[in-house]
């Protein structure tokens, strides 16, 4: 039985013979491939439970959601809870916190892979370099608890930072605490966990480069500098494009838990961000049709901007997330 | 190891041009290893070098495991590690398997619905489906305060499945062909040609699942209310970041010596701290040297 039916495989995208009626042809797909559709069923199943179905389950922003009779039961209330998010100055406060921490991170936080990058790619020992890679990876596989807890013992008021301090007569300062230095905290936080990991990307599009070129920009008297403006630099646009675009898709997006975590520290007037509105005024104050009307608001203004950016992406001729 | 070797039209650097490099180079490394160095210290340091050093140890003085010891004999932390050890066995293999079997199943071309599915899969990395009916659908399916609820809802990530799939396209079609003449099915094909060279990205992937699963702090505080069930991360937070006492240690705390709990219990903390890294510190250099080669290319093809 296994022969030649499962041989046939390859042959199929290069073009069949006569062509069989077309459901005979499925019935025979479906036995050759039933043990490849086996393989897929577990994921597919998943993520149909997991991110397909819960999406029906954002009907209750339409609801006035009550946990005791659950969405059957609910009361369908159409757009009121939309109607009070406009009216809601918590929401917009979340919503410029999060806008603010985007725009901070983009200009403070954007530009550290592409140096990083550049640093390791210009060391001449591989042994250095594999060692500069192996520790500047390493903060990406932390947790977020861990990565604060670290900055805590660090730069907290009890840290090593006002330890020194301290003891060479200075006033101790608590960076972890202070709502001014939060958007600064946090991108120092964002940089230190990720910034290494980052540069992956860039590493790849430079190791792409043709060193032809280096020598051709040096014989024609180039210096590093010039090489580094001529050479390096265009190689690494599309993928300074790319992700620049792919990070502006994800502005409404800062991350959960680096501001659950220091929401308390600092207090909500800085670190509420759109996902922790949500996750107070829903699971906490069990306001779920409110916060999943929140959610949704978010959810469809992100997917806008992802899909326009890919867009942008794909006009400047880059291939996005998706390609077309 | 190779020698480095200057290309001929590049020229030495200047001195200055070299130190710069090396400071920053320096400062870089530092910025990583320092309060990694810091907290591993203070944890193994006797109390009376805390009490001298007014808090977190910066200069070797003394060593004593005395806060592992306190730690790992029982108590929340002990039992807090075996369940995110336990969540992170089960849920990574769980993952792996499930993860490799679906990469393969959409790896074939030309087979049955493998574009439909595959756009299933793709079309998850657009949006995410939202918080609250999230929470809402694992309190339906009667998962709150269970340990699935750590598992199922993060079980498959596209991202991987994309990753592997991608690989696997690229294994030479001739090897796969030769396997099916002496009459391998799929799943021969799989275990026996395929995954033996995979190992590099499998490897990285069951990586990515088992920090993931390590790290795991959103879901379990989300849907586990009992503390009593609680993973590492949640108790590195309550009794390090918050500083809430820790239940099962701050007993043997003050018998430890006269100098009150407050300098013991920093090097409990900071026990506890170095326990949520060590596993990823033991399997990363394993792995760490697939990075480049597994997951760029899967990166960059999507």
């Amino acid at each position: 039985m296994p022969g030649a039916d499962l041989l046939e495989r390859p042959a199929v995208s290069a073009g069949r013979p006569a062509s069989p009626p077309r459901r005979a042809a499925w019935a025979r797909r479906l036995r050759r491939d039933w043990a490849l559709l086996v393989m897929v069923a577990p994921a597919v199943v998943l993520l149909a439970v997991f991110h397909y179905v819960p999406l029906f389950g954002n009907a209750v922003a339409f609801q006035d959601y009550s946990p005791y009779v659950g969405i059957a039961g609910s009361q369908w209330v159409g757009f009121s809870n939309f109607a009070r998010i406009v009216g809601d100055p918590a929401f917009w406060d979340a919503t410029a916190n999060t806008l603010t921490i985007t725009a901070f991170q983009l200009v403070f936080y954007f530009p550290v892979p592409i140096g990083l990058a550049l640093l390791v790619h210009s060391l001449l020992s591989p042994r250095l370099r594999m060692f500069v890679q192996s520790v500047v990876y390493l903060p990406h596989f932390f947790s977020w608890v861990l990565v604060i807890t670290l900055f805590q013992q660090m730069l907290g008021g009890a840290g090593v930072l006002n330890q020194f301090l301290r003891s060479h007569g200075f006033s101790p300062v608590d960076v972890m605490t202070d709502p001014d230095l939060f958007l600064v905290l946090v991108t120092a936080q964002s940089v230190w966990k990720d910034a290494g990991w980052g540069a992956i990307v860039f590493l790849a599009a430079l190791s792409t480069v043709d060193t032809s070129l280096y020598e051709a920009a040096a014989v024609d008297g180039a210096g590093r500098w010039r090489r580094m403006w001529h050479v390096t630099l265009p190689a690494l646009i599309p993928v300074i494009v790319l992700l620049l675009i792919l990070r502006l898709g994800e502005a409404l997006t800062v991350g959960f838990e680096q501001f659950l975590l220091q929401r308390d520290a600092v207090g909500a007037a800085t670190a509420e961000v759109l996902d922790t509105y949500v996750y107070f005024t829903g699971v906490v104050n069990s306001d779920f049709s409110y916060a999943a009307a929140a959610g949704l608001v978010k959810g469809l203004v992100g997917l806008a901007l992802v899909l326009a950016a890919n867009k942008v992406a794909h006009l400047v001729g880059e291939q996005g997330v998706y390609s077309r | 190891m190779t020698a480095a070797v200057r290309p001929a039209w590049d020229e030495a650097p200047t001195r200055l041009g070299r130190a710069v490099k090396a400071v920053v180079v320096g400062v870089v490394l530092l910025a990583v290893l320092f309060p990694l160095w810091v907290v591993v210290l203070t944890s193994v340091s006797p109390s009376t070098a805390i009490t001298e050093a007014g808090g977190l140890v910066v200069v070797p003085d003394g060593f004593t495991l005395g806060a592992y010891a306190e730690l790992l004999s029982g108590g929340t932390v002990t039992r807090s590690v075996l369940v995110s050890t336990g969540i992170t066995v089960v849920g990574t293999l769980f993952s792996v398997v499930v993860t490799l079997l679906a990469a393969y199943g959409l790896s074939r071309p030309g087979s049955f619905a493998h574009r439909p599915l595959l756009f299933v899969v793709l079309l998850t990395f657009l949006f995410g489906p939202g918080l609250i009916p999230t929470y809402l659908l694992v309190q339906s399916l009667g998962l709150l305060d269970t340990y699935a609820a750590l598992v199922l809802p993060g079980a498959v990530a596209a991202f991987n499945l994309v990753v592997l799939r991608s690989f696997f396209m690229n294994i030479p079609q001739d090897l796969v062909d030769s396997a099916r003449i002496d009459g391998a099915g799929d799943f021969r094909v799989l275990t026996r040609i395929v995954l033996p060279l995979s190992k590099g990205v499998t490897a990285v992937i069951a990586l990515f699942y088992a920090v993931g699963y390590w790290n795991a702090f959103f879901n379990a505080f989300l849907y586990l209310n009992s503390t009593d069930k609680w993973p590492l991360q949640l108790v590195l937070r309550a009794y390090v970041l918050q500083g809430q006492p820790i239940p099962g240690a701050s007993p043997a705390d003050s018998t430890l010596d006269g100098t009150g709990g407050l300098v013991a219990t920093l090097a409990v903390k900071m026990a506890v701290v170095v326990i949520a890294v060590v596993p990823v510190l033991l399997v990363y250099p394993f792995v760490q040297k697939h990075f480049t080669k597994g997951v760029i290319v899967g990166a960059i093809k999507g």
